[in-house]
């Protein structure tokens, strides 16, 4: 089941430089939330404080709270590598290990932490993996060739076949089709529209039409000018923002008459 | 498209009297002034486009440069209002003439890169040829296996050969093996130290530029570093193949971190930041994933800094030292290496067959072992590499299907 995040006055910082300032929201469990938003305005970058990459940047830092179901991700006795387990995450260019087979992509998250597991719970879980994300027909007759010898498409699949392989409760996905073609993207889109029963997902996307068809809940993000630090301007039901929005900004924003 | 590109591109009104003129002038320029006409198409509507002026020199109609149908004009306006300034197209392209100087030139670098080809390639192929002319007539089985202990001037032993290397290639395999033992996993762990954890800090430019000097150090001074650091800690005088090890790790470490640290730093970080959303700690993200994916390259730089080390003479001479005897322990006694016999044997000259010699004595059998050995040594390295390709391929990223 997936997990509730709750952010409280988070402030995001590159070294010295403030990126994001003051974000507060809630991002509800077993949904799909998108984040759209300008570029730069730190849609991303709040993204990846949710599973504590951001700071693998050096310097970066924030201040303020990130809840998970409760439990601060940022707490003092907190591992980054803990959290990192329980909240998933996809990346923009699809990324499979490229010295490692389409099976040992999948276990990569099981493997890579020195688990051991026999052989036929290996196999389930290849499978169980890779029917979650509608890749096994693709696949299933050559699971020991090379992750990267597949397309775009499939590779993207595979990578959040090996995010969900081992079980987190949140799935994070930072623009997972900008380089994919349109048949590829639904097949993803339909792919979070099942993973959303059983994970909190939360989507950065450029893609508007996008977001309206995937996602419960948008965040619409801004930034004032270039050099100030980006901020969350509204979020509301996906509906409501397109339909509806609050804010002028956002309005302008999603019907194309932005800046 | 072309109306539009008209009314947009305010300059393009110069030429407006001769219809036909125009369209050849716009075609030349179509991809200029339609970008010019969508990005402006919002701030210069066609009303605002006055008549510019008319060109004052006349153009012949059969004249081929565009430069002359594209001169001249009105400085019209650009999208954020301000002055567009009017450019000439056609300078730019390239004449007739600058496309056969570019042809010709083409030519003469040609011939000079497949000159300079070969004029490297005639040592390498020479050194070579030599080597095997004159190093294939003393290599047998019996030179192979056997050392150079009973080997009186040029006379035969009593096997019926003229002695062998058997021990220096034992002394070369050792040695060289200590010196991977020592500087792979030294230079490696610098290397990884380098990308993966010192963010460029104080101790990693340290690091580099030590390394950089390191690199350049004399093979000799390492020689000498490797017998006073053994004198110094074992006893005087201490001479063993280890020492020799310690000498060429000097030599190779700062090849092995440099390719090291170059084949880290082109892993994608993709791969890194999947390992760690994954959950997966630092260091086996660097030990499965980075240092996996960067095998291939290393080895390839490790086999390079060894084939360096291999034929190095001066340090061994030093710190391991000459002997006629097979001696198989690396950690005690004189070791020789197949460069350190080669050089004994060229500087011992020609022997001496008096009338007392043996009826097959040679007078010049230490020149012949001294090629037969260098060209074993040829051999060995040129074994490495292959070796080194084969680790490579089987451990390297496939591509395709």
């Amino acid at each position: 089941m997936g997990q509730r995040i709750d952010i409280n006055h988070l402030n995001v910082y590159y070294g010295d430089f403030l990126a994001v300032q003051d974000i507060n929201m809630k991002i509800q469990a077993n949904k799909v939330t998108a984040f759209i938003g300008p570029s730069g305005c730190g849609k991303s970058t709040v993204l990846r404080t949710l599973d504590r990459m951001h700071e693998i940047t050096p310097g970066a830092h924030v201040e303020g709270q990130v809840l998970l179901e409760g439990r601060d991700l940022y707490g003092p006795d907190v591992d980054p590598v803990e959290v990192r387990r329980d909240v998933g995450m996809v990346f923009q260019r699809a990324n499979p290990f490229p010295t490692m087979s389409i099976r040992e992509n999948v276990l990569a998250g099981i493997r890579l932490n020195k688990k051991h597991i026999p052989k036929s719970d290996a196999d389930d879980l290849v499978e169980w993996a890779l029917r979650g994300a509608n890749l096994w027909k693709e696949v299933k007759d050559r699971l020991d060739k090379p992750g990267i010898g597949l397309s775009g498409g499939q590779q993207q699949r595979l990578c959040i076949a090996r995010a969900v392989a081992v079980h987190p409760q949140v799935l994070l996905m930072d623009e997972p089709c900008s380089a994919l073609d349109p048949i590829s993207t639904l097949a993803v889109e339909d792919l979070i529209n099942e993973l959303k029963q059983d994970y909190t997902i939360v989507i950065v996307t450029h893609n508007m039409q996008q977001a309206a068809r995937v996602s419960d809940y948008t965040a619409f993000f801004n930034l004032k000018a270039v050099g100030q630090p980006g901020h969350l301007v509204e979020m509301n039901d996906t509906t409501t923002i397109f339909s509806n929005p609050q804010e002028e900004d956002t309005e302008r924003y999603i019907s194309g008459r932005f800046g | 498209m072309m109306g539009r590109a008209d009314e947009t591109w305010p300059g393009s009104n110069k030429d407006g009297e001769t219809p036909m003129k125009d369209m050849r002038s716009r075609a030349s320029l179509s991809p200029v002034s339609s970008a010019g006409g969508s990005a402006s198409s919002t701030s210069v509507s066609p009303d605002s486009v006055s008549p510019g002026p008319v060109p004052a020199g006349p153009e012949t109609p059969g004249s081929e440069s565009p430069a002359t149908a594209a001169d001249g004009g009105g400085a019209g306006k650009g999208a954020d209002g301000g002055p567009l300034p009017v450019i000439d197209f056609g300078k730019f392209k390239p004449t007739r003439s600058s496309l056969r100087a570019r042809k010709r030139k083409n030519l003469i670098m040609t011939a000079l890169i497949v000159l300079s080809f070969l004029v490297a390639l005639i040592p390498l192929v020479s050194v070579l040829w030599v080597s095997l002319v004159n190093g294939v007539e003393r290599l047998n089985l019996d030179f192979l296996t056997h050392n150079m202990s009973g080997v009186v001037g040029g006379n035969p032993t009593a096997t019926g050969g003229y002695g062998g290397i058997l021990h220096a290639i034992i002394g070369t395999l050792e040695v060289t093996l200590g010196a991977m033992v020592i500087s792979i996993p030294i230079g490696v762990m610098c290397a990884v130290y380098l990308v993966e954890y010192s963010h460029g800090g104080r101790l990693a430019r340290a690091i580099s530029l030590l390394v950089d000097v390191m690199s350049g150090i004399p093979s000799i001074v390492a020689g000498l570093f490797a017998f006073s650091m053994f004198a110094t800690l074992v006893g005087p005088g201490t001479v063993n193949g280890f020492s020799g090890s310690v000498a060429l790790s000097l030599l190779m470490i700062p090849t092995v971190v440099k390719t090291s640290e170059d084949m880290l730093a082109v892993v994608p970080n993709d791969l890194r930041e999947a390992a760690y959303a994954l959950g997966v700690t630092q260091q086996r993200t660097i030990t499965r994933i980075v240092l996996r994916t960067a095998l291939p390259g290393i080895v390839s730089g490790t086999i390079l800094a060894i084939a360096r080390v291999i034929g190095e003479t001066a340090p061994l001479l030093i710190a391991s030292g000459f002997i006629a005897t097979t001696n198989p322990n690396l950690f005690s006694g004189r070791m020789t290496t197949l460069p350190v016999y080669v050089y004994n044997e060229y500087s011992e000259g020609l022997a001496v067959c008096g009338p007392g010699a043996a009826s097959g004595c040679l007078t010049d059998i230490r020149m012949q072992r001294a090629w037969a050995a260098a060209l074993v040594l040829i051999l060995i390295v040129l074994l490495l590499n292959l070796l080194g390709r084969l680790i490579s391929r089987i451990f390297s990223v496939q591509e395709a299907k």
